[in-house]
């Protein structure tokens, strides 16, 4: 389906803050530098042991600015991203707490909230969440009191207006959470993703992670509307990237996951890594897959940079959280600034 | 209308143990129209009942009738004058309906026959959508005729989600995604500064969530003297 969509030019920005003045985190003020942005992620346990934490946080020391700590990541009960958070805090890594609408209504989240900032974490990322159906608690009722773009708005009002959802002040000031959100560029109806991206900015995000890019040409296509509706100019745009394992990986990730495109081409350069490799040989095949993949998350990292309007990259292990550290070394991203 | 299923017959028996002589009772309004608890349904499962308790050796009698409609205390009044012979009264009615029987002659077991799903409508033959979940504070007027807290399972207020795919919604592949098709007539009817708009959150007090439910309306209320 064709539709036609109106055009749309961003309102000026009128009653925000510059970005450092909204929050005093590190990836605020390498946002507000125009350095480009660097972050990873951290997926908390099932269960109630710090050491996986720790030793994810770890393998991210000096590789990002901040870290996403997932919440409840595809409706699988994990450790609280909030908990798991300070543990990536005591490891000297900022994180970047994510929070979905699935699991808490407004009340819950607002209050977690101010709790979570009162202990030192300065970063949110604000989404819908997974449907719980696809999880390991299927019969479980879920929330969605509020969408992703009203929880947005909410966070903003109680930072610059210091107010509750509900209107009333907050004593002593708001949580000063420096405010993200998720964007696909690839989902349908792709002539509406951009809106999508200008309505996240209008909601109050100051930042958007992207899906996972490996389709380099329609991530193009997507971000010169960004940029000519005058979007990139009020949200960072930190784009999604993440080392194929395998061919078997790249043909799952084009054919099986709703929302992601990998083209041909690349799943014909993971297949070729492992040509005149006996199959038999399944830990060479594995490292020849590997190598290849952290080298085309290289090359794709260079072309992205180079993209008008991209403010970073989000570097996904996809549980190889070690491919980050050479990866971001590979793409000349290291060291990273100390502002 | 209200669309419901009839629960599995293995269900409705262990719901009747104990019991020698029910009464089936169907209802002649929704759930005629969607095939769960009509005179031909109540016909079709009486019959199993009789069949198959009587092969296990513990024969039920049970007799059947259907009323107009269930929920209207005119039409099961009636009822009243039989039921004493019964054991309980099985409800081929929607929830509304075992209530109503149950309200109308307290101290009798009323059993429901039916799984109540949805409000919804027929899509094809054969086939029922849910359309409503009666929030009570309708925005179809700015979603272009689709209800997002019906439809969209994440209940979204403000466009697709990232998982929305050739229209196909990612939580299930047999399923539109609503807000595809809300985009679309949003543009058609002209509503594209709705569909930029952050929609507020929504005030859910007026949805099972404000407590239970119910409208007086003064107007067409009875004067004290002739409820009495």
């Amino acid at each position: 389906m064709n539709m036609h969509y109106p055009a749309f030019r961003m309102p000026e920005n009128t009653d925000t803050p510059p970005i450092a003045e909204r929050c005093d985190s590190k990836l605020a003020r390498v946002l507000a530098s125009g350095e480009f942005a660097v972050t990873g992620e951290v997926g908390p346990p099932k269960g109630c042991t710090t050491e996986p934490v720790r030793t994810k946080a770890r393998l991210l020391t000096d590789c990002v600015d901040a870290a996403n700590v997932t919440d409840n990541q595809t409706a699988v009960v994990r450790m609280s991203s909030i908990a798991a958070g300070l543990i990536v805090l005591e490891e000297g890594i900022e994180p970047i707490i994510q929070m979905t609408c699935r699991d808490r209504n407004r009340l819950a989240m607002q209050s977690d909230l101010l709790g979570a900032y009162a202990l030192g974490i300065k970063n949110l990322l604000c989404l819908s969440g997974d449907h719980q159906s696809g999880g390991n608690h299927p019969g479980a009722k879920n929330v969605h009191d509020i969408d992703s773009m009203q929880f947005l708005r909410m966070m903003k009002e109680m930072r610059d207006e210091n107010i509750f959802q509900c209107g009333e002040e907050i004593k002593g000031g708001g949580p000063r959470f420096l405010l993200g959100g998720a964007a696909n560029p690839f989902a349908d109806p792709a002539q509406w993703r951009p809106y999508r991206l200008a309505k996240k900015a209008l909601a109050g995000a100051d930042f958007v992670q992207t899906q996972l890019v490996y389709d380099l040409p329609k991530f193009r296509e997507y971000m010169k509307r960004v940029v000519d509706m005058g979007v990139a100019e009020q949200i960072k745009v930190i784009v999604g990237v993440g080392p194929l394992k395998s061919t078997g990986m790249a043909k799952y990730m084009r054919d099986r996951v709703p929302g992601m495109s990998v083209p041909d081409p690349l799943v014909e350069r993971m297949d070729g890594a492992v040509a005149g490799i006996d199959k038999g040989k399944k830990a060479d095949r594995s490292t020849a897959w590997r190598n290849e993949g952290i080298k085309i998350c290289i090359e794709q990292i260079q072309e992205i940079r180079a993209i008008d309007g991209v403010a970073g990259v989000h570097i996904m292990g996809i549980e190889w959280e070690e491919a980050i550290r050479p990866i971001a070394e590979g793409a000349g991203l290291l060291p990273r600034p100390i502002i | 209308m209200i669309v419901a299923e009839q629960k599995p017959l293995d269900e409705i028996k262990t719901m009747l143990e104990g019991c020698k002589k029910v009464l089936a009772v169907g209802c002649g309004t929704c759930v005629t129209v969607c095939f769960a608890g009509g005179r031909r349904e109540v016909g079709i499962l009486s019959a199993s009942l009789r069949m198959s308790t009587d092969l296990d050796g513990e024969a039920i009698a049970v007799e059947e009738t259907t009323v107009q409609r269930q929920c209207e205390e005119e039409y099961i009044a009636p009822l009243e004058a039989d039921l004493e012979e019964y054991d309980a009264v099985l409800s081929l009615g929607c929830g509304v309906g075992v209530q109503s029987l149950a309200r109308q002659f307290p101290g009798k077991r009323i059993l429901p026959a039916l799984n109540t799903k949805f409000m919804g409508f027929p899509s094809e033959h054969g086939v029922w959508e849910e359309r409503c979940q009666g929030c009570g504070n309708c925005v179809l007027h700015i979603t272009g005729g689709v209800c997002p807290v019906s439809r969209c399972p994440k209940q979204l207020f403000n466009g697709p989600c990232g998982g929305s795919q050739d229209g196909i919604c990612e939580v299930d592949p047999g399923t539109e995604c609503a807000w595809h098709t809300i985009c679309t007539n949003q543009l058609e009817l002209g509503l594209f500064e709705e569909m930029m708009k952050v929609q507020p959150a929504k005030d859910w007090s007026t949805s099972r969530d404000g407590g239970h439910r119910r409208i007086v309306r003064e107007d067409i209320r009875l004067p004290e003297i002739e409820k009495a």
